[in-house]
């Protein structure tokens, strides 16, 4: 009998199933039964943090420091120097970019201070006029890529300026134009790093896995309490966590450069550095770009978010919008940020596969064709503002700078439709929306706050233990015990049922999805572009339609949640469907099976591994949204790290929820992942 | 050079390996002390070193090609990498041109490599993100040759390996010859002295690979390198050697031109390896002829000593009559019977 268990997986699960039935019936809710809930014995954790974090803001290592006011030697603490002076420098170089593009003084004033400024009202550094920007663009383009990308670049800026919305773009421009690089080149250096030793490997592995599955709102109040309020700040934030994935890809990329292409290297005569930059750099430079790509648009889905702690730009219009419900608004701010990633984007990624034309034997003009253009349109763009100025008597110079929301805007369109969906489909709408929280969604959530602890934990460490192992049921088992010890287990619980349901809904849908294209090679590239497009936006963008048609509610939460995280599960689908070897099919199909038996015996079976990596992600996908769509107004872990963020002293609980958060992604992680690697080296794919 | 060579210039071996051994596995050193030099791969393996090299001694003259043969894990490619210090040796002595490599600094060996070495891999090992005139001259900007000149030469070398109108190819757009051919053309950009090519064929096709092999035979006869040139294909090593070491478990079991490896195979390994092989492919006349007998009736025919037995029985057989065998300045030397083409080409290995 217990051999026949240890044999059968499917034993097991029956099994540990009715293990945790019974444990649920049997134990009675109490708040003194330790079985029920633990005791939050870690409560004070947040506390700590805060104080550890006060301490070394305020009194860790003094050092001497010189005060031009007082004329004289200060003690002032070694960490608030530091990033004192790392935000100014971050900040300098955001507002030279941001003045370079807008016209301002700050830059002026960094070199001469504000007396001197207020004095001499004639030093104000004047903006480009949007035309050369724009212009500018075009010609960079075209340098780079070619036609297409110049007409890209083109559309994307004319569309921000005619639409009002120049100035919160280039200042959302200006800072990704800042965080992007440095993230760049920190991932790089330590991906690099990491290659070369496997102590720093191993250090930073389980660093990156915590940052890269904390929620983006939790980094926001540590960054604050370090380095205060403004565009630096955000920008620090945006690094932080647009960094992880450059590591991974820089990693990843160098260990997959082959053993050969290094030897030939070093055949042929390479130094240490020159095969680093000149062989393996270049070679590893395909995930690199990834990489890159993914930095972008990290660092526009961060536009947002880093609003919260001061960065100007178009995050910061974004929010005031959805805050107040004007979703026409909303959304051309959306497609800005949309433009703005995807120019970014492309012309990163041309800039990097730029070829040299060796044999060109070009004069002067020939050489320096781009660069002539763009002086050209400087003098032209600033002629014509300059005339502007007395063509337009009237209003804003529209041929210099377009104010803000001073453009055309569709607003009115776009609230026409929405007032008239909610005319139309009103009951419906609320009836649907009724039927789902009370008949589904309430029942769901009670049953995941009706689980004593100790079911919880004995199933998910089952599974664990089922699926990956006793190493996998440990791992598991320490990650929830952690959040088991704060007092937020309930909380936790919530944001967990809201994440089942979605990843749920989500892998049905990405499932099917996926499987349906997977059958045809046009539809196979339509998806694909599609889910690549859809994964630009950043995710606030998908809050825009579901507030519109639902409003404040769960619903809208549990949608967003649904298409955000669709697109990793539809991805990984047909990526896995695909990979299954021709051979196979035919074999399938020789032997006369039906297609849904051979999408059931064969391609499934096979493909499964590669899918349930994109549950993987789809399970990160959904938590993000979950604690992002507290916006929305939920009642779990999202809530309270968004309070914390209002809060002083809100650094302990903004770590500790944001933890919390990571460890239910990680344990869901470890889970899948061991259980994957195990399949696919058992099928023997790769 | 160091003075302490005592061999003179002219005839010093350009490569030479006196008691090579790699071993690996973490106590390598140790094992190898307390073996004394005698290795024996299987106890070895049991106490968990593996046994890569074991104790090859050989030479390699100017100009000549070496083939190292063996079956796949007989430590080919560990040979190969023990000269080019790829690997460090466990133990022995390896010269090039008279210098210890082994104990070079790591400024003298780039040296080396950058000057003298040309290497090919099997998997062609070029850099993906190069075109085909980048990877040329990869080695020549390495070595910090200008822009201009490396480019130029590398244009050269394209045109040398037949690649002209390709130039600002990447190599993911070439197929497996023509990545070779890239692969080639990089190695010799430099103008090595010695140019080493690990299984350059073997991942090609057997029509594109005889191809490759002619452009390599011209190539060579246009350059006279000398080459280390490994293979897990005796018909390869037939078609280029011009002496093959013939490997087996890190052990080099005979080291001889062609012809004396199938004719007096020293070992059994090697007789196994060798009873397959047609011999009127690796046969020279001159090993088969007869003394020059006046009284018999010849035919005009006359044929080289040096001739491959395969290339001219069709000849001999149409003549009817012995044919004359001559040497290089055209003196008769023997007489060449339609029986003895016979039995080489169908007569067991006991007649001979
Ligand atoms: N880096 C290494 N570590 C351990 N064993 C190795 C290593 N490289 C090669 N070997 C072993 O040395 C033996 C010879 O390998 P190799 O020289 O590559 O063979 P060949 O090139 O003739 O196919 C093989 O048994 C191989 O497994
Ligand atoms: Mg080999």
């Amino acid at each position: 009998m217990i051999d026949a268990i240890l044999q059968n997986r499917k034993l097991q699960f029956v099994v540990l199933l009715i293990v945790f039935t019974l444990l649920c019936v049997i134990i009675t809710p109490s708040d003194t039964n330790i079985f029920w809930r633990l005791p939050p014995l870690i409560k004070g954790l947040p506390l700590a943090i805060n104080d550890s974090v006060e301490y070394l803001m305020s009194d860790w290592f003094p050092i001497d420091i010189y005060d031009p006011e007082i004329d004289d030697y200060e003690q002032k603490p070694l960490l608030s120097q530091i990033t004192r002076s790392l935000s100014s420098v971050i900040l300098f170089l955001i507002n030279l970019i941001r003045e370079l593009l807008l016209g301002g003084v700050k830059t002026i004033v960094t070199f001469t201070g504000w007396d001197w400024a207020s004095e001499n009202t004639w030093a104000r550094w004047p903006a480009l006029p949007w035309t050369v920007v724009a212009s500018g663009a075009v010609i960079l383009g075209y340098a780079l890529k070619g036609l297409r990308l110049a007409i890209l670049a083109g559309l994307a800026f004319v569309y921000i300026a005619v639409f009002g919305q120049w100035e919160p773009s280039m200042e959302t421009l200006s800072f990704v134009l800042i965080a992007a690089p440095v993230s760049v080149f920190l991932g790089l250096v330590l991906g690099v790093w990491a290659y070369k030793s496997r102590v720093v490997e191993m250090v930073l592995n389980p660093i990156l896995n915590v940052a890269q599955t904390m929620p983006h709102f939790s980094y926001l109040v540590p960054v604050t309490v370090f380095f205060g309020i403004g565009d630096h700040a955000g920008a620090i934030a945006t690094v932080i966590f647009a960094t992880p994935p450059m590591v991974r890809l820089t990693l990843l990329g160098l260990k997959k450069v082959s053993a050969e292409v290094i030897e030939a290297g070093m055949m042929n005569g390479c130094t240490e550095r020159q095969l680093l930059y000149r062989v393996q750099i270049p070679s590893a430079r395909r995930d690199m770009l990834i990489g890159v790509n993914q930095v972008i648009m990290q660092c526009l889905a961060m536009t947002v978010i880093a609003s919260f702690i001061g960065a100007k730009g178009l995050g910061h219009n974004l929010l005031l919008a959805l805050n107040q419900l004007r979703i026409g608004q909303a959304l051309e701010l959306g497609i800005c940020i949309v433009l703005i990633a995807v120019v970014l984007d492309r012309m990163s990624l041309a800039w990097a596969n730029k070829q040299t034309d060796y044999f060109a034997d070009l004069s002067f003009v020939a050489r320096h064709k781009f660069s002539l253009l763009f002086l050209a349109v400087f003098m032209a763009g600033t002629i014509l503002a300059y005339v502007g100025t007395f063509l337009i008597k009237e209003g804003p110079n529209y041929l210099y700078l377009i104010p803000h929301n001073k453009g055309i805007t569709t607003e009115q369109f776009w609230q026409a439709g929405v007032d008239w969906v909610w005319e139309t489909f009103f009951y419906v709408l609320k009836g649907f929306n009724e039927w789902l929280i009370k008949g589904v969604l309430l029942p769901i959530k009670n049953a995941y706050l009706g689980m004593p602890i100790v079911a919880t934990f004995i199933l998910t460490m089952g599974i664990a233990y089922i699926l990956g192992g006793v190493r996998s049921s440990l791992i598991v088992g320490a990650l929830l015990l952690f959040i088991a010890l704060t007092e937020w287990w309930d909380r936790a619980l919530i944001t967990a049922y809201l994440m089942t349901v979605g990843v749920v809904v989500s892998t049905v849908f990405g499932v099917i999805a996926g499987t349906l294209c997977a059958q045809n090679n046009l539809a196979t590239r339509f998806m694909l572009t599609v889910c690549d497009t859809l994964q630009t936006f950043p995710s606030f963008i998908y809050l825009i339609p579901v507030i519109m048609l639902f409003g404040i509610t769960d619903t809208s939460v549990l949608f967003a949640v649904i298409v955000y995280a669709t697109i990793p599960a539809t991805r990984y689908t047909i990526e896995g469907l695909r990979s299954v070897p021709a051979q196979l099919h035919e074999a399938g199909s020789m032997s006369g099976v039906s297609w849904l038996q051979r999408w059931l015996t064969i391609e499934l079976p096979l493909s499964l591994p590669h899918m349930m990596l994109g549950i993987n992600q789809t399970v990160v996908f959904a938590l993000f949204m979950v604690i992002i769509a507290a916006m929305i107004g939920t009642d779990d872990l999202g809530q309270l790290i968004l309070k914390s963020l209002s809060d002083r002293h809100g650094v302990g609980n903004g770590l500790t929820l944001g933890l919390c958060v990571a460890f239910i992604g990680l344990a869901v992680d470890q889970v899948i992942r061991t259980w994957a690697d195990e399949r696919k080296r058992l099928l023997g794919i790769d | 050079m160091p003075s302490e060579v005592v061999i003179s210039e002219t005839d010093q071996p350009v490569v030479q390996c006196d008691s090579v051994y790699k071993i690996f596995g973490d106590n390598a050193i140790r094992m190898l002390q307390s073996a004394n030099g005698v290795v024996d791969s299987k106890s070895f393996h049991e106490a968990g070193c593996i046994v890569g090299v074991n104790n090859a001694s050989f030479e390699v003259n100017t100009g000549e090609l070496l083939i190292i043969m063996g079956l796949s894990g007989s430590g080919k490619s560990t040979l190969l990498r023990c000269i080019s210090r790829l690997t460090e040796a466990t133990a022995g002595k390896i010269f090039i041109e008279g210098e210890d490599i082994l104990s070079m600094s790591s400024k003298q060996l780039i040296e080396l490599r950058r000057n003298k070495m040309g290497m090919v891999f099997q998997s062609f090992a070029l850099l993906p993100d190069k075109t085909v005139l980048e990877n040329i001259a990869f080695p020549l900007q390495i070595k910090g040759t200008g822009t201009q000149e490396s480019i130029k030469r590398a244009k050269d070398m394209v045109d040398l390996v037949g690649l002209d109108g390709r130039e600002n190819y990447f190599p993911r757009q070439l197929s497996g010859g023509q990545q070779q051919r890239v692969g080639i053309a990089r190695s010799l950009a430099v103008e090595p002295d010695i140019w080493f090519l690990d299984e350059p064929f073997s991942a090609l096709d057997p029509l594109i690979r005889k191809e490759m092999q002619d452009e390599f035979l011209r190539l060579q006869s246009v350059l006279s390198k000398t080459i280390l040139f490994v293979t897990h294909d005796f018909d390869e090593a037939l078609r280029l050697a011009d002496r093959i070491a013939i490997m087996k478990d890190g052990v080099i079991e005979q080291l001889d031109t062609p012809a004396n490896i199938v004719l007096h195979p020293a070992t059994d390994y090697v007789d196994k390896f060798t009873k397959e092989v047609p011999r009127e492919r690796i046969l020279r006349v001159e090993s088969i002829m007869d003394p020059v007998d006046p009284a018999e009736d010849v035919s005009d025919l006359r044929i080289s000593k040096d001739a491959i037995i395969g290339t001219v029985a069709e000849a001999v057989f149409s003549a009817g009559k012995p044919v004359t065998v001559v040497d290089k300045n055209q003196t008769v030397v023997g007489a060449l019977h339609a029986s003895k083409v016979v039995s080489v080409l169908f007569g067991s290995r006991a007649e001979h």
